[in-house]
Order: structure tokens, then sequence, then C-alpha cells
């Protein structure tokens, strides 16, 4: 939003030495708005009576329209109001022969935005334009936003809705195979169609507990319970989850901690931060490969560090990896479950607690995902609402 | 089918292994000779090789719009192969593609919703290759 943005004042009013006043003053005026950056040039068009005002814009509608109360044909009174019935997105000032209460009562009712007595000097129509256009401005970005909200909410649940059908599908597909009886015959391909099914409602089931993970984050539902957690005994619990996956495949893990790293924080964030490093670190890795796992505290700053010997990514990759439900689709991953969340989920977390998560990977070789975490930021803060 | 016609080949791609295999499993058991690709790269590849008379594809693989590429790709090589598009897509964003609604830019013969009936697989398969029976 760097480039020069115009403001299309439409001024309404029989007289011509009004209409020239005021494009007069306007000329060359730049206004700056709060939060944008580039500034707003104002362009002034005129209208000699209401009708001409109307066919403007009706056309090509500006962004304010100064209107003139006393006009011949349609009056600036029933101009506002038909501003107001067609929802016209323009803010109208009212110019008035003099400063009448009832006048500017009357207008405001009829939805004027301002309005401006005669005389008024140059300076002070410009202070009104300069508050219409930030009025304008905001609303319309408050707006834009509001709609890029919904939008993206949309998205997920869309992504999300095709992500639930697509296991639903396979396992309903096999079902069917499997109620058909030809189809499988031997045994053998039975029991892969069964094992095919229970893997996909497993899938299934995590991305579930993953949603309702990150719904959990998002709402702020969660109580944080603030405690002192030993991140080594903590890293522990979550290898030994993960190992049965491991020996599997022969991948071997290995945790590299400084004793005594006590991390203020709360539990369960913890573990889901740690249990996803290590998971991903296993589940991406090749079989006979290796995780090695280094929690260490320097300057302040807990550096919890999992490198694998995996497939690695490619920079592409690296940079939107932590968005909800991007999971990296090639033919190396295209055999491993996940639910699209974890990262996304790991990153909030990180992030509540005022730390970061970053990956360095090479393709072929291998990913290190590490989050930083700073080691007083968080003390002696109290429970409180994430 | 006599013995003496050749069997008719399809070439499968989507990226859902599940899906892969069951439409395999159900498309030999109607005689006919299927061709599977997980990916655009590896479709293409197959169609280096072979050209299928018929090709059902997924919309949604590597790249969003893999499907529509790859139906490029198809229609490039030869007009005639028709090209059944499915996708799991299309009912929950309340985007429908149409192919006969003047989307000339889809090249495809014609679009299902995922689940797909084989049932109604079936009926598309034989309303596009009737002619040649």
């Amino acid at each position: 939003m760097s480039s020069p943005r115009v403001i299309r004042v439409l001024v309404a009013d029989d007289e011509k030495g009004m209409r020239l006043g005021v494009s007069r003053s306007l000329r060359d005026v730049v206004i700056d708005v709060e939060h944008f950056t580039g500034e707003f040039h104002v362009e002034v068009i005129e209208a000699e009576d209401g009708d001409a005002a109307w066919s403007i814009i009706s056309e090509d509608t500006p962004d304010i329209i100064l209107l003139d109360h006393q006009m011949p044909g349609i009056t600036g009174m029933e101009l506002l109001a038909r501003l107001n019935e067609q929802k016209v997105d323009a803010l109208a000032i009212m110019i008035t022969a003099y400063a009448s209460l009832d006048m500017a009562v009357k207008a405001t009712k009829q939805g004027a935005f301002d309005f401006l007595a005669k005389p008024f000097t140059p300076g002070e129509l410009r202070t009104a334009i300069e508050k219409a256009t930030r009025h304008l401005v905001l609303g319309r970005e408050a707006r834009r936003l509001a709609q890029e909200k919904r939008q993206l909410r949309f998205q997920f649940l869309s992504v999300l809705a095709h992500e639930l059908k697509a296991p639903l599908g396979a396992v309903e597909g096999y079902l069917q195979l499997l109620s058909d009886g030809t189809a499988a015959a031997d045994p053998e391909t039975v029991q892969q169609m069964i094992d095919r099914s229970l893997l996909r409602v497993e899938g299934m089931r995590k991305l579930i507990y993953d949603l309702l993970d990150l719904t959990r984050i998002e709402s702020g539902q969660k109580t944080r319970e603030l405690v002192e957690v030993d991140l080594r005994e903590l890293a522990l619990l979550s290898i030994e989850t993960m190992q049965p996956d491991a020996d599997k495949r022969r991948i071997n893990i290995a945790l590299e901690a400084g004793d005594d790293i006590l991390y203020y924080t709360d539990r369960s964030e913890m573990e889901i931060i740690l249990n996803n490093l290590i998971s991903n670190a296993v589940k991406y890795n090749r079989d006979g490969g290796s995780v090695r796992v280094t929690i260490g505290l320097s300057n302040d700053i807990i550096d919890i560090a999992v490198a694998d010997t995996g497939i690695g990514m490619s920079e592409q990759d690296q940079k939107r990896l932590f968005g909800e439900f991007v999971r990296i689709k090639n033919s190396k991953t295209r055999k491993i479950l996940g639910s699209g969340l974890g990262l996304s989920i790991m990153k909030r977390l990180t992030g509540v607690n005022e730390g970061k998560v970053s990956v360095i990977s090479t393709e072929g070789e291998g990913s290190t995902f590490s989050v930083k975490l700073p080691y007083h930021a968080n003390r002696n803060t109290g429970d409180n609402e994430v | 089918m006599s013995a003496t016609e050749s069997k008719r080949t399809v070439l499968l791609v989507d990226d859902d292994i599940d899906f892969l295999e069951q439409m395999k499993i159900r498309l030999k058991q109607n005689g006919f000779t299927v061709l599977t690709a997980e990916c655009e790269i590896d479709a293409k590849a197959v169609l280096e090789e072979t050209r299928p008379d018929l090709a059902i594809i997924d919309l949604m693989m590597d790249e969003v719009d893999s499907g529509f590429t790859l139906a490029h790709h198809i229609k490039k090589l030869d007009k005639k192969i028709p090209v059944i598009m499915v996708t799991g897509v299309t009912s929950e964003t309340g985007l429908m593609f149409d192919a006969s609604a003047g989307q000339s830019w889809i090249k495809a013969d014609a679009l299902l919703a995922k689940p797909v009936r084989f049932e109604q697989l079936q009926g598309e398969i034989e309303r596009l290759l009737g002619g040649n029976e």
C-alpha cells in the first residue's frame, strides 16, 4: 500500500464561487492516515446542482460528497436520503448557509458524516476532509480485514472437511470391496484392506485430536498452569513414546541435555512441542537413520534442537511448512501419515511461550528443527489465559 | 469381451493410494487394463510409454491444480483420450466445476465428486468409450 491513492471529493453546489473555492482549497492537499504507509491525494469533481451530482454518484461513486443544503432540483437533504437508501459507500458533508443546530441534527439523522457552516475557511474545509478521509479509509480497512478473516475461516473449514472426508472415503471403499467378497477373495488381500482401513482411521483420530488442541489454543479456553518443568525428563518421556516406532525402523534416538534445565511453563504445552518435534524426526527419517535431541541453555535462551537424517525438504517447502494443513507432498512423504496441523500447533505454542521455532534442512540429508525459548521471560507472571 | 479383442487401458492418477487401490481392483474386475500413477510427474512418465484409452485423474495432488495441468497435457498428446476428473473439493467449497457449462479451460469430459460410487464412474466410462464398443 505504498503507491499514492486518491480520495475523490464531489462538491455539489449551485454557487460557482463556492465550487471554485473548494477546488482551490483542496488542490494539492495530501492526507496521511495512521497505520497506512503512503499518502492520499485529493481530487475534486464539481456538480452544479443535485441532479448533476446524482448522475456523477451513480456513475462513479466519489469518496466524500460536499452537499449544499439549498440547490435547485434535488436538494442536499433529498440527496442525502437517497445516498442513505442506496447504501452508497461515501461520506457526506452538508454545507449549510448558517450554523443551525436544527439543520445539523436533521442532516446527521439522515446519515451525514459532518457539516460545514458558511462561511468557512480553507483550513476548516481541509480539516473536515481530513477527518472524513481517516474515517472512510479506516472503516474500509476494517471491513476488508473482517472479510479476509471470514475467508480464511471458510478456507480452513473447507480443507478440514476435505481432510476428514478422504480417510472416511478410503475406509468406506475397502468395506464395500470386502462386502462384495469377490473383489478380495484371498485372505492376504483381505488383511491388507483391513490394515489400511485401520491406518486411515488412526490418521483421522489424530487429526481430530490435533484439531481440538488447535481450537483450545485459539479460543483461549485452555488455562495455563505454569510450573517448573524438567525439560530433560520431559524429552525422555517423549522419546519413550516414540521408541517402538523408531525401533521398528531401526532409528536411533539420542538425547543430549544438561542436568536441571528447569523451565517455567505449562507442562502440557511443552509435551506437545517435544512430542511433535521428536515424532516428526522419526516419521520423516530414513530406515536405519538417527535422531539427535539436544537441549541447551546459554545467554538466557533455552535451545531445543531435534536433528534427523531424513528426507529433508526444499527451501520453498521450508517457507510454507508452518501453515495449517500444509503437508509437503512428494513421492517420499506420500505414505507418511500426518494431520498437517502438528507444526502449526507447535508454532502457536512456542509463540505462547514467547519463543521461536525454525528449521534448517537439506533435501535428502535431513532437517533440524529448533525451538528457542527465553529462559526468564515467563517467570513470575502467574497463571494466565493463553 | 472376447479373447481376440484387446483389453482397454485406463490411466488412473491419484495421490490417495487407497482410492487408487480400490479403483484398480474394480476396473480390473470390469476387464480393463489399469495403469496407475500417484502424481503428475509419474503420470507423464506413464504417458511417454503408453497411450491409454481413458484417464481418470484427481484434481488436487502435489499441487492444488495438478489435475488441471495433467488434463491439458493429456489432451495435447491426443485430444481423443477422454478424461474423467475426480475431486473431493467440490461440494464443501460450493465450487462446482461443470465441464458442460462452458468452462472450456477445464480439459475434462466429466467431473465426479468424491466419494465416487463405482457405478457412477462406470456409467461415465461407458458413456465416453461407448462409441467404440
